[in-house]
């Protein structure tokens, strides 16, 4: 940096320009949700034990979130930063859950 | 046949021949390899179709990641299950020893083939509901009597997961 460069005026700094890599940073930066879907074969007591592993809920919480799931088909479990949401995802597919990544609308 | 914990062994006795063939069929049935269907719900989509991109790289980096993890727990069971092994052809009750820290490998394996065998066989979600159907008289029925089974004893696991310690061993 020159010293010229401190005292300019601020009508001489550029225009921003849209860096596309930048953007996507930002997308990567939107919330995602963890959801998972209603399975008729995998046990309550099994869905809840996993909730409980994967996201170290307590149990009456993983049991509210597992009946959930069982009436209304679904239920979002997480929400946040998309690496940590595609890492439960992969916690959960590993328990053989049906469950998905989603964007936050 | 009856199932009790002793210390760090979940012991299954007094199996007749007819259930022990069942859970020899354990790791055949845990295998998608010959149904689409079920190939589609042990690796199933971590996002809408429309996301491709994380579909793609999810098939790349992770699904190999899932086959190597459902293969290991298969390969457990299959170990315990070889206590079985020689008695195909005895009449006579058998009983099958399963150290607990088997027992999330249990717990998937018994998954994989439940998914496996329902997603084959097309359940409905009446006949998955419906758990005192009798009597067998078909392949179907039978299917259906061994993902039952298979649930009984993951619930039967998962409460021995949940209250450690179980029974003294004798």
């Amino acid at each position: 940096m020159t010293f010229s460069d401190v005292n300019a005026s601020p009508g001489t700094i550029e225009s921003p320009v849209a860096n596309p890599d930048t953007h996507d940073k930002e997308e990567l930066d939107l919330p995602w949700q963890v959801v998972v879907h209603n399975d008729p074969v995998n046990l309550m007591s099994y869905v809840t034990m996993v909730f409980q592993r994967v996201f170290g809920y307590p149990r009456e919480k993983a049991e509210r979130h597992m009946l959930e799931v069982h009436q209304n088909g679904r239920s979002i479990l997480w929400s946040g930063m998309r690496e940590r949401a595609e890492f439960y995802v992969q916690q959960l597919h590993g328990h053989l859950l049906l469950a998905t990544l989603e964007r936050v609308n | 046949m009856e199932i009790c914990r002793n210390g760090d062994v979940i012991k299954i006795s007094d199996i007749d021949p007819f259930l022990a063939e069942l859970l020899r069929q354990i790791p055949a049935s845990a295998q998608p390899d010959d149904s689409l269907a079920a190939r589609q719900r042990l690796f199933s989509l971590p996002a809408d179709p429309n996301e491709k991109e994380i579909c793609r790289e999810w098939k790349i980096y992770v699904e190999p990641e899932m086959k190597r993890l459902f293969q290991t727990a298969v390969e457990t069971v299959a170990e315990d299950l070889q206590q079985l092994n020689g008695k195909e052809k005895s009449v006579r009750n058998c009983t099958l020893k399963i150290p607990a820290s088997h027992a999330d490998a249990w717990l998937n394996g018994l998954n994989q083939a439940r998914l496996a065998i329902a997603a084959r066989c097309e359940f409905s979600d009446q006949e998955l509901a419906d758990h005192y159907r009798s009597p067998i008289g078909s392949r179907r029925d039978l299917s259906l009597f061994q993902v039952n089974f298979y649930g009984f004893l993951q619930e039967y696991i998962l409460r021995e997961i949940n209250e450690p310690g179980g029974n003294p061993p004798n």
